[in-house]
């Protein structure tokens, strides 16, 4: 079992013409994961590789494929209205790669594809892996082995690195998922944990975050209330100089400065086991399985 | 990007906000000259892009023109938060009856633009969200309707009680709120929008922060940044397309992403040293951003010794090595190199390093170690 993708996935590629999106769709493919068509508009009954069929638009593309997934890689000018086309054409699970997405068009997006039912994961995020099953995204599926150990992280190269050192010391995943960094994204912590949560194959749930916000806060206390499964996390920034990335206004909203030290006691407080360098996520994910 | 208050004030004027008049001067010769214009007291206020000017004595009255070229002359010697003053808007002073705060961020839990409003303006906002938080009102804004008349309304009988106040409030609420939305900002606001002795209504000051992924498609925006106000390595960076941010330390860190950046330099901490930078060279790996990277790192004359951590996914290692080969021949390096790669085309990395006399560990908290050794002379652990 794993959360969001399995080997029955079958995927759309927005953008599958691009540099980047061309690319990925062979990773994915060798990968293993069922790429059941692409979209990039005036390339319709091209074939991409010789292979993957190409649709103008992915209405046509779901009609013809009975695609239950789409990755987009388009660029950030036409991210907005691609998640909003995945979204109208019924796609229930859409990953959003590209990095650059205006926050303001993002207001408009995350009503418009919740309203149609459907889970966004990102934008700015590098996707998910199950392993041995399927990839969605840009993970390099080399440094993940199968296993019990489901993985939500906010950034990209941070949850490589994390995955990298759970592969060497032999515990593998379920399903590692990068929600993005952006400041409006689809999917948060809880969606995961909740998801972790329900996954009869998750036994244990690592959590990788960053400074800024109060996710991380409130994904600690939704652990302590509705979790079982033991979770353990750690927090990137911790030497970040305070005000640089956020306004001051971001701040107050939030009813915080959502600094490192913050979400790393909001952890501690709920059960989370803190992991003060990335190879600590090891040690804390033996214990807490023994 | 941060803009200047003058700058905001040109895009809220456009919008009908009113807003007393204003001009900038580079000398005092300019300011002494803009005061006589005006023929009244002014205030001459520091453009930079800091936040507490007044307290840093980059905000100052003026009875007269040949006190506001005085003043200015102050004001335009001023270093403030590490920025140079090197223009300042003189306008004229006004009397205030009342001071208010209005403004719009982007807030990430509700997913919207909410508004803030309170009547205790002129001062830090944060402090008074700190110690009264019931004087601030906060709205969110349905993005597919933007704000409405009513909603402007609420908000400005949060502010005011006189209809002769309410009113003009809302409008600047609402031309407040299309200011934002259609230049592609993160931040607006106008702190403090005051009432006048006669019982107008104006925005005295003016801030806008635009989101840095809506520049691509507002040339006329972005044409506005200021290139002499920012910090002259992050302007090199931005231009490279790397992210950089100065810090205090002596370990220079060159990372691929912008979380494992942020867990390089807080593994520096925890080995005894300190971070000079926050340093993301980005997904793609073209050597020439390598080279540029090193390139600002080695002008800071406090790194001690430079740390390259690079996890490949996208960013192919065989690139950053070429990157790494290349600026050294270029221009050697003073200072110790610690390299630390894996994941994508690693052994052909390996193999362009060794040809080069150069070599690099594969574990992130040995290269860490050695680096922080490296910096401090071997002092830390």
């Amino acid at each position: 079992m794993s959360t969001f993708i399995d080997k029955s996935t079958r995927l759309l590629v927005q953008g599958i013409t691009g540099r980047d999106g061309g690319f990925h769709t062979k990773q994915m493919i060798e990968y293993g994961t069922q790429v059941v068509g692409g979209v990039t508009p005036g390339k319709g009954g091209q074939k991409f590789d010789d292979k993957v069929p190409i649709f103008n638009t992915v209405a046509e593309a779901v009609k013809q494929t009975g695609a239950n997934a789409t990755v987009i890689y388009v660029p950030p000018p036409f991210a907005a209205d691609a998640m909003m086309e995945a979204a109208d054409a019924g796609i229930p699970f859409i990953v959003c790669i590209t990095e650059g997405v205006p926050v303001l068009d993002m207001t408009r997006v995350y009503p418009y594809v919740k309203e149609r039912g459907s889970r966004l994961l990102g934008p700015n995020c590098p996707g998910l892996i199950s392993p041995g099953q399927s990839k969605v995204g840009i993970i390099p599926g080399r440094i993940c082995i199968p296993g019990n150990v489901g993985l939500v992280s906010r950034s990209g190269t941070l949850t490589y690195e994390v995955v990298y050192q759970m592969t060497r010391a032999k515990i593998g995943q379920t399903t590692c998922v990068g929600i993005g960094g952006d400041p409006i994204n689809g999917t948060n912590f809880i969606d995961c944990l909740d998801a972790f949560e329900k996954d009869p194959a998750t036994t244990a749930v690592v959590m990788i975050g960053e400074i800024g916000g109060t996710d991380e806060q409130e994904a600690a206390r939704f652990v302590r209330e509705k979790m079982k499964k033991p979770v353990v996390g750690f927090i990137a920034g911790q030497t970040a100089p305070p005000g640089r990335r956020m306004g001051h206004a971001g701040a107050i909203i939030s009813g915080s400065a959502g600094t490192a030290a913050e979400k790393m006691q909001a952890f501690e407080e709920n059960g989370v086991g803190v992991a003060k360098r990335p190879i600590d996520v090891v040690d804390l994910l033996k214990r807490a399985m023994r | 990007m941060n803009i200047h208050e003058y700058q905001a004030k040109e895009i809220f004027r456009k919008y009908g906000i009113p807003i007393p008049p204003g001009e900038v001067a580079t000398t005092p010769e300019e300011a002494e000259a803009i005061a006589r214009k005006f023929g009244s007291t002014v205030v001459v206020k520091a453009q930079v892009h800091a936040g507490g000017r007044g307290k840093a004595g980059g905000v100052k009255l003026a009875k007269n023109p040949a006190e506001a070229g005085k003043v200015a002359a102050q004001i335009l010697k001023l270093t403030i938060k590490g920025l140079p003053v090197q223009k300042v808007l003189v306008t004229p002073a006004a009397d205030i009856a009342s001071e208010a705060y209005v403004g719009i961020i982007v807030d990430r839990a509700s997913k919207r633009a909410v508004f803030m409003a309170s009547p205790a303006g002129g001062i830090d906002i944060e402090e008074v969200a700190a110690k009264t938080p019931d004087k601030i009102l906060r709205h969110a804004i349905d993005p597919r309707y933007g704000l409405q008349m009513f909603e402007a309304m609420q908000l400005a009988f949060f502010l005011y009680s006189d209809m002769k106040q309410v009113r003009p409030a809302a409008k600047i609420l609402l031309q407040l709120y299309k200011a934002f939305s259609e230049n592609g900002g993160s931040l607006a606001e106008i702190n403090p929008l005051v009432t006048t002795p006669a019982g107008d209504v104006v925005a005295l000051d003016a801030k806008m922060v635009i989101d840095d992924n809506e520049l691509d498609r507002r040339p006329d925006i972005a044409a506005m940044r200021d290139e002499s106000a920012e910090n002259p390595s992050e302007v090199e960076a931005r231009k490279a397309n790397l992210t950089f941010i100065k810090l205090e330390g002596n370990v220079g860190c060159v990372v691929n992403g912008a979380g494992l950046a942020m867990a390089t330099m807080d593994l520096v901490k925890y080995y005894g040293g300190e971070p000079a930078n926050f340093l993301d060279i980005g997904g793609s790996s073209n050597p020439e951003k390598v080279v540029a990277a090193l390139r600002i790192i080695t002008s800071d004359p406090s790194v001690k010794a430079i740390l390259f951590n690079i996890f490949g996914g996208i960013t192919r290692t065989d690139d950053v090595a070429n990157g790494i080969v290349t600026a050294i021949k270029q221009s050697p390096l003073k200072v110790p190199l610690v390299i630390r790669l894996t994941g994508t085309n690693e052994e052909i990395a390996l193999k362009i390093l060794k040809e080069n006399g150069l070599s690099a560990m594969t574990d992130m908290d040995e290269a860490v170690k050695k680096a922080v050794a490296l910096a401090t002379g071997g002092k830390a652990a």
